[in-house]
């Protein structure tokens, strides 16, 4: 929980480190957010997204630390390099949140989902799911003799392919809940 | 040493120790237990507005005039939906108030309550923060953080919801010295080696410039004294946004007077011009940029600032510094003078005489006429009979808010308030009201356009009331005068909708309201009339007859550099003289 010790958001980051922030390629981020774990403080994030046109590409958010009422948010967002800068400057200056990493430009960092997908079908379709479920590491979470319901972790790219494939073998419903992140080392 | 009370008491307790002497408000269902404890005690007075728009507009006055955080009380539903507006002005200027609104009982909340809106969700994008109290032992606490928020980091407008039945309840109060506010603190000390890169651009910058902000005023007195030695020590010229005007003295020999869109030539030029910009508590708004490609383009940029999104956020820079202006140019004189003082001089030397050939371009000259009120004139005027009194000037919106900036000077921060950030038409007249209650004994005047005027004018009721002398200078032109500007040069002349049919008569409706009214056409009458209002002893509305098609010069029309400027007619004459750098 080293993270939550770290001074707050507009007291110490860096905005405006000396990166080309002219550049025009979109970039995609992700940045973790320690909010109060208050009523309306996600809303206040979200508004922030709405309201100055960012994207938002996936987001996460969950209390993290149960005394200290904090949440974690992670937001999965695309922009040059000018417009993620403005996304944490614009975050860090919120009243209710307490530090903005972005872990995409702070170094390596591991990304995972989890993703209920549903698949029926019987016979030869059936075999081909499970068989490339197991390949994907995804347990059967729930089964009946004409469906599977598959759970796995993983990178948003590895779950779309799995996705992908089970289309043609009977995928009928999927739930997705968005990246965790977090910076690899110490 | 617990004390018990009431929601409501807890309310007017918080108030007091937080120093509040006056709140600006409505009264409504949803606080009526907190209009009881105003009631019942006569430390902080209460002015009851026409319109809660008003209040709020008031607070901002009351906040921009003394440097304070101001307060407004409203009730729930409409109360707080008629606040929105002032919230969100007050956010585009940074202006620190505490907005408490009154909200339908916790347990009512969500059934579509009489008087229920979702008040904090309404609020939120318009607000630097806002809370709703669901418990009475949570309410003096947060009302404390409230206040701290508005006033620390980038002041800003905050708002409290309080159910009716949190109001009624008991609990523990809680002192301001126990409020947990630690959470929120900006930083305020700008980064060391930032600032010495900025003194050695300093050093050696041929053509500098100091473009302030309303940053500057926010940072307090000092800060404005901070930057006048600054000026005065290095020789640099000042420029200054609409919001900035009275931080460095208009009266100082370095100003070159305001800049943007209906800024002056020479200190557009200057900015166009300059090597060096140091942007001091501004916020590089597009009203200063125009065409952001080619803004500024050969300068190296340096952006004092509090707020780490207002960095980088239009215009790339080279020196960012966090920080509190007051704080950073403390720092930025210490370092300055201990490294031997030095600038430029000789390159100085030539860069004024530049701007000396701007100046003469006289960009702010018009046609005189004995015949009908320049709008201009009245204002040069109003100056003349007016400056050196202990003075403050609030405006409306349109093109006499533009000429008030470009004719009336201001030697002091704080003494200047206008709508910058929103545009607000109606700003003015409870400005200018909340300003009075700030500061009785002052001479308050809101320049104002007629159209704006009558956005908010049942204020007049509150202004008599509570016996605010304010003097309403209505530049009267028939004309929503900067719109038809606008048509006039960008829309073919097409003029829709923008004159102003079947007004009041001006006087008639002032004895209405049971105040002076003056009326004036003849520009020979001028004086006189001015001296009257400014003789009379209470709220005075005087309507000033202007010349209708007059347009506000210099001008960059949105989205054009600063470098293709359109002069008046009169200025023009004077521009084949003028070298462009
Ligand atoms: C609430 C609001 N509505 C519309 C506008 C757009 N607007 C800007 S200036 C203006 C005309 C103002 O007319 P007046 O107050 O008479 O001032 P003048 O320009 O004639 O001096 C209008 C309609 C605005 N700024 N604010
Ligand atoms: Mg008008």
């Amino acid at each position: 929980m080293s993270a939550l010790n770290i001074k707050k958001g507009s007291t110490s980051h860096s905005a405006y480190d000396l990166r080309d922030s002219h550049s025009e390629v979109e970039e995609s981020h992700t940045l973790a957010v320690i909010v109060e774990n208050e009523p309306g403080v996600l809303a206040r994030v979200i508004g922030l997204f709405s309201g100055r046109g960012y994207n938002i590409d996936s987001l996460t958010v969950a209390e993290v630390d149960h005394t200290g009422h904090r949440s974690r948010i992670t937001i999965v967002t695309r922009g040059t390099p000018a417009v993620v800068d403005q996304i944490e400057a614009q975050l860090s200056r919120m009243v209710p949140v307490y530090e903005v990493h972005d872990l995409t430009a702070e170094g390596p960092c591991v990304q995972r989902e989890l993703a209920l997908i549903k698949v029926s079908g019987r016979g030869e379709p059936r075999i081909e799911a499970l068989r490339l479920a197991e390949i994907f590491r995804a347990s059967v979470v729930d089964s009946t003799l004409d469906s599977f319901v598959f759970e796995m972790t993983g990178t948003p790219a590895k779950i779309d392919a799995f996705a992908e494939l089970m289309r043609p073998l009977g995928l009928k419903e999927i739930a997705r809940t968005g990246v965790a992140a977090m910076s690899r080392g110490a | 040493m617990t004390r018990q009370m009431t929601g409501a008491r807890m309310v007017v307790q918080a108030l007091k120790d937080q120093g509040v002497d006056v709140v600006f408000g409505y009264p409504g269902g949803a606080v009526l237990p907190i209009y009881d404890e105003i009631f019942q005690q006569n430390d902080i007075r209460h002015i009851l507005v026409r319109h809660e728009q008003g209040a709020v507009h008031m607070a901002e006055g009351y906040a921009r005039s003394t440097g304070k955080v101001g307060v407004a009380l409203v009730t729930s539903g409409p109360g707080a939906t008629n606040a929105v507006t002032g919230l969100t002005d007050a956010l585009m200027d940074s202006i620190p108030i505490v907005v408490l609104t009154g909200q339908v009982p916790t347990f009512m909340i969500g059934t579509d309550g009489f008087q229920e809106a979702d008040t904090v969700g309404i609020t939120r994008p318009c607000t630097k923060m806002n809370w709703l109290v669901k418990d009475t032992a949570k309410l003096s606490e947060t009302i404390h953080q409230a206040f701290h928020v508005a006033k620390a980091g980038r002041p800003g407008p905050v708002l409290v919801d309080i159910p009716k039945d949190v109001q009624f309840a008991n609990a523990e109060y809680t002192r301001p010295e126990k409020a947990r506010t630690d959470h929120y603190a900006p930083r305020v000390k700008g980064d060391i080696d930032r600032i010495t890169r900025l003194v050695e651009l300093m050093e050696t910058a041929e053509r500098p410039i100091l473009y302030t902000g309303g940053g500057v005023i926010n940072s307090g007195r000092g800060a404005s004294q901070l930057l006048r030695e600054l000026a005065d020590a290095t020789d640099f010229p000042v420029t200054s946004t609409l919001m900035g005007l009275g931080a460095y003295p208009a009266s100082g020999k370095n100003w070159l007077g305001m800049l943007g869109m209906h800024g002056l030539y020479e200190a557009n030029l200057a900015m166009h011009g300059c090597d060096l910009m140091i942007n001091i508590g501004a916020r590089f708004d597009d009203r200063i940029t125009g065409r952001v490609k080619d803004f500024s383009p050969r300068s190296k940029k340096a952006h004092i600032d509090i707020d780490p999104s207002s960095i980088n956020k239009v215009i790339h820079v080279d020196i960012p510094i966090l920080g509190d202006v007051g704080h950073v140019l403390e720092d930025l004189l210490k370092i300055w003078k201990a490294r031997g003082r030095k600038v430029n001089r000789e390159a100085l030397s030539k860069w004024w005489a530049q701007i000396g050939e701007w100046k003469k371009v006289n960009c702010l000259a018009y046609a005189p006429s004995d015949k009908t009120i320049k709008p201009q004139y009245a204002l040069q005027r109003l100056e003349a009979l007016t400056r050196g009194r202990n003075r403050y000037i609030t405006t409306e919106v349109g093109q006499h808010q533009m000429w008030a900036a470009q004719y009336l000077g201001f030697d002091e921060p704080n003494r200047w308030m206008t709508s910058g950030g929103l545009g607000t038409m109606g700003y003015g007249l409870p400005a200018s009201i909340g300003v009075q209650v700030a500061h009785p004994d002052a001479l308050v005047i809101n320049v104002a356009g007629e159209a704006s005027w009558l956005m908010n004018m049942q204020e007049m009721g509150t202004a008599m009331q509570f016996r605010a002398p304010v003097k309403q200078f209505i530049l009267n032109n028939e004309r929503l005068g900067m719109v038809r500007q606008w048509q006039e040069l960008l829309h073919g002349e097409r003029y829709s909708s923008s004159w102003s049919e079947s007004l009041p008569d001006f006087v008639k409706l002032a004895e209405a309201f049971g105040c002076k009214g003056i009326q004036c056409t003849d520009p020979k009458d001028l004086d006189e009339a001015i001296q009257e209002m400014l003789a009379y002893d209470g709220p005075v509305i005087f309507d000033c007859r202007v010349e209708k098609h007059e347009n506000c010069f210099p001008m960059i029309p949105s989205g054009k550099p600063h470098n293709e400027m359109l002069l008046s007619a009169d200025a023009e004459a004077f521009k084949s003289g003028a070298v462009l750098v």
